[in-house]
């Protein structure tokens, strides 16, 4: 496949697990029914859910009631924050990482929420966040377990937390150890392979709430899309089966990428070197249009993502890394699949330090 | 030295400072005004990367973000 680019942009989502499209389709058959109901189809349909609680309960360190499927990632991010603080006796305000995801922030939005600066690695001081839950009126922490912009992990598994902790496992899941001291979680099938469901996991005693109207069914209202679900448990399984050997071999080439770029000049590479998800590298470029690094890497077949303003809808930076002190220009997220092979990694570096002079060329900012 | 860059977007402002930053005499400081979001970060990274110091964020006559920078070498 030399010289037709990759793609490099997992951690908005992967193509399809074969395991998760062999399930799919069999479960399209399997699967249809309201598992709610008393009769043949419903209570197969009942086994497959189950089942698919189970596996993904495995994997979370969880019990299988403790588990429900939302429609995406997002929406299970929203239920476990909006849940919690349902949840909470009073007006509850919520230390967060400045880091968390945003669709975490938004949930926070009309809420007192105490948030926690990160060092130039992106990661949170795990004595600074645990004093912060010490303070009165603190219903809640919200830490995610690895940062899906630079892939630092944070310091969940080791947090003393007299409040419930929200963790987002969005990017975390299928790629590296999870913390065992969530007390609810969110997670994402379309990152490890899966079809678009959200994972939302509540301890038992955990005082959650539904933030949506009542429904008999669950945490979650409706009947699930038990097909995904089905997929989405299968794939994961599969995924972490495979984990040992795709680990190692993306932390190789996530190391290969973080020592090639720091020989390109002014590119700074971002995130803890050894402490992160394995699959995850972002750098930024001084002098470089963020927007027309990714053009240009596109018309060369790669596909990465940037967190520079001007590829963000909102002409905003990422928070992510304007709480880190890092240059936001010219940033590139490199974030590798199961299979990214060796050599696909060494066409893009090949190709990006010309891609990095032409852009600053085009700019006019050679010798500055 | 003020620099207008009002209108210019990430990474101008910065490669503005670049290219007027030898104008200005070693502990010297110049203005940067600029309304893109990322400038402020930006301008800190660039001070940082390049040795020079990120003396303050204030604002412009017109409400316009200014960034002061102080010449170092």
């Amino acid at each position: 496949m030399g010289g037709s680019g990759a793609f490099l942009d997992a951690a908005s989502g992967v193509p399809l697990h074969p395991v998760a499209r062999q399930a799919l389709l069999a479960a399209l058959d399997d699967g249809w029914a309201d598992p709610s109901r008393l009769y043949g189809a419903a209570r197969r349909a009942r086994q497959l859910l189950d089942a698919a609680r189970e596996a993904v309960a495995a994997a979370l360190g969880a019990r299988a009631d403790e588990i429900d499927f939302a429609a995406n990632g997002t929406a299970a991010l929203h239920a476990a924050v909006l849940g919690t603080l349902a949840g909470a006796r009073r007006t509850p305000t919520v230390v967060h990482s400045a880091v968390e995801h945003s669709a975490v922030l938004h949930a926070l939005e009309g809420t007192p929420a105490v948030p926690i600066g990160v060092d130039a690695l992106g990661r949170v001081d795990a004595t600074t966040f645990e004093a912060a839950l010490l303070a009165p009126g603190v219903a809640a922490g919200a830490l995610q377990a690895g940062n899906h912009e630079v892939g630092t992990r944070q310091p969940v598994a080791g947090l003393d937390s007299p409040v419930p902790l929200i963790v987002d496992l969005t990017e975390t899941l299928g790629h590296a150890e999870i913390p065992p001291n969530w007390s609810v979680a969110a997670a994402d099938a379309r990152m490890w392979g899966g079809p678009s469901v959200g994972v939302l996991a509540v301890r038992t005693g955990v005082r959650w709430r539904s933030p949506a109207p009542p429904d008999d069914r669950g945490r979650v209202p409706g009947v699930p899309d038990l097909p995904a679900v089905v997929a989405a448990a299968a794939s994961l399984r599969a995924v972490l089966d495979e984990r040992p050997a795709v680990e190692a071999r993306q932390r190789d080439l996530i190391d290969r990428i973080r020592a090639s770029v720091r020989g390109i000049p002014d590119v700074e590479v971002l995130g803890d070197p050894t402490d992160r998800l394995p699959h995850i590298v972002t750098f930024s470029c001084l002098y470089v249009d963020g927007e027309a690094v990714l053009t240009a890497l596109d018309r060369r077949g790669f596909a990465v993502s940037s967190g520079s303003s001007c590829t963000s809808d909102t002409l905003e930076p990422s928070h992510v890394l304007v709480a880190m002190g890092a240059l936001t220009s010219g940033n590139v997220r490199v974030s590798l699949t199961r299979d990214t092979t060796a050599a696909e990694v060494d066409e893009f570096l090949a190709v990006l330090p010309g891609v990095i002079a032409d852009v600053r060329a085009e700019l006019g900012a050679t010798g500055l | 030295m003020i620099i207008d860059a009002r209108g210019r977007r990430c990474p101008l402002p910065i490669l503005d400072l670049a290219r007027h930053i030898r104008d200005i005499e070693v502990g010297a400081t110049l203005t940067v005004e600029a309304d893109d979001p990322a400038a402020r970060p930006d301008i800190a990274a660039w001070c940082r990367m390049r040795g020079h110091e990120f003396v303050a964020a204030q604002s412009a006559s017109d409400g316009t973000p200014a960034y002061v920078v102080r010449r170092l070498h």
